[in-house]
C-alpha cells in the first residue's frame, strides 16, 4: 500500500504546492487525479517517485519512508523523455542494468510485444510517433516491474483517438501486470475511463478537496451510460471546487491580485 | 500476401532506398566538390598560357604541381608534412586534454566554474599570436613553444564547448537517470557523456582547425622544417610556387585530419535527429 501521510510541500520560492495532503492507495488500484492548472498534481507525483523531498510529512510504500527514487516506484512523464542515443529496445532496458542479458532481453521483448511495438525494437526514437515513443515510454517504466507506476498527464501531448488507444494499451499493462497506479489524468473522460478512484485537487495550497468512487467493472465502455453518469459527477465535483475558490477571493479579494 | 499488404511492402522499400541514397549519387555529389577548384585552376592556367596575366608572382597551377611534385619526389615533403602533423597532433592532444578536464570540472562543478572561467574567458580575449614573444622566451625557439602554442590555441574551443554541452544537459534527462536510481558515475556514462557527445565533436572540429592555423605561427617563429618553414623560405628565396604548394598542401591536410575526426564520431552519433540531410 502507498501512504502519503499527511505532506506538506513549499517550494524555496514560497509556493506552497502541496499542503496536508493525505492519501492511501491499495494495491493494484487505479486512482486518477484531477484539478487545474497549479493545483499540485504533478509535486505529489515528484514527492511519490522521489525525485523531490516532502517539506513536512511522509509517504510510504508498504511501510517504508521514500526519501529517493526506488526501484518498485516508476514513473511516466508527460513528454516520452526517450533517450535519443539509444535504440527503443535499449530504452526499454535501461532500468534493467542489473539484471543479466539474457533476462534482460527477454523481458524486454515480452514489454516490447505487450506494447504491441515488437517490430520498433531496433529502431531510434526520432522515427517514432508521438503516440509509438509514449508507449516505449510507458514500456520502459514498466520493465522493472515496479509495484506502483505514477503517470504524469501522459497522454495529454496526443490526438484524442491516439489517447484513446493508449489509454486501452494502459488498461492491459495494467492488467498483465497488476501494478498500482496513480495518474495525473489529462481530462474528466480519462479519470472516468481508467480509474477506481478519482481524486479532486485544489490550488494555494494544492490540496484534496474531493474523492468519488464508482466501482465500475472492466471492460467499460467509452460512451456507455456509466462512464458518462462517472464524467458528470467528477465535473461537477471540479465545477464545485472552482466555484470555492471564487467565493474564497470574493472572501479575500487581495488574494486575487 | 493481399494487395495492400504488397504495396505497403512496396512503399516501405521505396522508402528505405530514398533514405539511403545510392552510392553513384554519392560519388556524383563528392565529384561535384571538385568543379569549382578545377575550373578556377584551369582559367588560371589558360590565362597565364595567353599571357593575360604575369605568372612570376602568381604561377600557374602546373608549376605549383611541378613543384609539388618534385618536393614529393625528393622526400622533402614527406618530412616537411611528417613534422607539421606531429605538431599539431601534439599540440591538439595537449590542448584538447587540458580543456576537456578544465572544462569537464567546471560544468560539473559551480565553484570551479565561478573559480576558472572569468579567467579564462579574460586569457581568451588575448590574441593567442601575442603570446609568441613570452613563450619563446620561456620555452625557447625550439619544439616546446610550438606544441603549447598550438595548445593554447586548441584549448578555448574545446573548453567552451564542453562546458556549453555540460550545462545543456536537459534537466529532463538527468531525472530520467535519477528515477532509474543511477549511481554518479552510472550518470556520467549513461546520461552526460552521450548527450555532450555531439557538442564536443564540433568543438574538437573547431580547435583542430585552429590548431593547424597555430602551426604556421608556430613555425614562423623559426623552425627548420615544416610546411611553414616551406612558406618563410619561399618568401625569402622568391619562390611563389612553393608558397603555394604549401598552401595547398595545408588545405588537404586539413581536409583530411576533420574528414578523419568527423568519420570517427560519426559512429557514436548516428542516432542525431539532426536537419541536414543524411549522405
Amino acid at each position: 500500500m502507498l501512504a502519503i501521510e499527511s505532506v506538506d510541500k513549499t517550494y524555496p520560492n514560497g509556493v506552497e504546492a502541496l499542503a496536508r495532503a493525505n492519501l492511501r492507495v491499495n494495491e493494484g488500484e487505479i486512482v486518477a487525479v484531477v484539478g487545474g492548472s497549479g493545483c499540485g498534481k504533478s509535486t505529489l507525483l515528484r514527492l511519490a517517485a522521489g525525485l523531490d523531498r516532502t517539506s513536512r510529512g511522509r509517504i510510504r510504500l508498504d511501510g517504508e519512508t521514500i526519501e529517493a527514487p526506488h526501484a518498485a516506484v516508476g514513473l511516466v512523464f508527460q513528454e516520452p523523455r526517450l533517450l535519443p542515443w539509444l535504440t527503443v529496445a535499449q530504452n526499454i532496458g535501461f532500468g534493467l542494468s542489473d539484471l543479466p542479458r539474457t533476462e534482460r532481453e527477454r523481458r524486454v521483448r515480452e514489454v516490447l510485444e505487450r506494447v504491441g511495438l515488437a517490430d520498433y525494437a531496433a529502431r531510434w526514437p526520432r522515427e517514432l510517433s508521438g503516440g509509438q515513443a509514449q508507449r516505449v515510454a510507458i514500456a520502459r517504466a514498466l520493465a522493472p516491474q515496479p509495484k506502483v507506476l505514477l503517470l504524469d498527464e501522459p497522454f495529454s501531448a496526443l490526438d484524442a483517438f491516439t489517447r484513446a488507444s493508449l489509454q486501452e494499451h494502459l488498461l492491459d499493462l495494467w492488467d498483465a501486470f497488476r501494478p498500482t497506479l496513480i495518474l495525473v489524468a489529462h481530462d474528466v473522460e480519462e479519470a472516468a475511463f481508467l480509474a477506481d478512484r478519482v481524486l479532486v485537487m485544489r490550488p494555494r495550497p494544492g490540496r484534496f478537496v474531493a474523492e468519488l468512487e464508482f466501482g465500475l467493472a472492466r471492460p467499460r465502455d467509452r460512451h456507455g451510460p456509466a462512464v458518462e453518469e462517472a464524467k458528470r459527477k467528477i465535473l461537477s465535483a471540479l465545477d464545485r471546487s472552482l466555484r470555492g475558490e471564487r467565493e474564497g477571493e470574493e472572501l479575500a479579494p487581495a488574494a486575487a491580485i | 500476401m493481399t494487395a495492400i499488404e504488397t504495396e505497403i511492402a512496396a512503399e516501405e522499400t521505396r522508402t528505405a532506398a530514398a533514405e539511403k541514397s545510392p552510392p553513384r549519387r554519392r560519388g556524383l555529389r563528392f565529384l561535384l566538390g571538385f568543379v569549382l577548384p578545377v575550373v578556377l585552376a584551369l582559367g588560371w592556367e589558360a590565362a597565364v598560357r595567353f599571357g593575360l596575366v604575369q605568372g612570376r608572382l602568381m604561377p600557374p597551377p602546373s608549376r605549383v604541381l611541378a613543384t609539388l611534385y618534385h618536393l614529393a619526389a625528393s622526400g622533402e615533403l614527406l618530412r616537411h608534412v611528417a613534422v607539421t602533423s606531429a605538431r599539431v597532433a601534439a599540440g591538439f592532444a595537449l590542448g584538447v586534454a587540458a580543456a576537456t578536464l578544465i572544462g569537464a570540472l567546471a560544468g560539473a562543478s559551480k565553484l570551479a566554474r565561478d573559480l576558472v572561467d572569468p579567467t579564462l574567458q579574460g586569457l581568451r580575449a588575448v590574441p593567442s599570436i601575442a603570446w609568441v614573444p613570452l613563450f619563446i622566451l620561456w620555452f625557447g625557439i625550439f619544439e616546446q613553444s610550438k606544441i603549447i602554442l598550438i595548445a593554447v590555441g586548441c584549448f578555448f574551443p574545446v573548453y567552451l564547448g564542453m562546458l556549453g554541452a555540460i550545462l545543456s544537459v536537459d534537466r529532463k534527462t538527468v531525472e530520467v537517470g535519477r528515477i532509474f536510481r543511477l549511481s554518479t558515475p552510472a550518470l556520467v556514462r549513461r546520461i552526460l557523456l552521450p548527450a555532450i557527445l555531439p557538442a564536443y565533436v564540433v568543438s574538437l572540429r573547431a580547435g583542430l582547425g585552429l590548431g593547424w592555423m597555430f602551426v604556421v605561427a608556430a613555425e614562423f617563429m623559426g623552425a627548420s622544417e615544416g610546411l611553414g618553414y616551406l612558406l618563410v623560405d619561399g618568401q625569402q628565396l622568391g619562390k611563389p610556387e612553393q608558397i603555394l604548394a604549401a598552401i595547398f598542401a595545408f588545405a588537404v591536410l586539413g581536409k583530411i585530419s576533420d574528414s578523419l575526426l568527423a568519420a570517427g564520431a560519426a559512429p557514436f552519433l548516428t542516432w542525431q535527429d539532426a536537419f541536414a540531410p543524411r549522405d
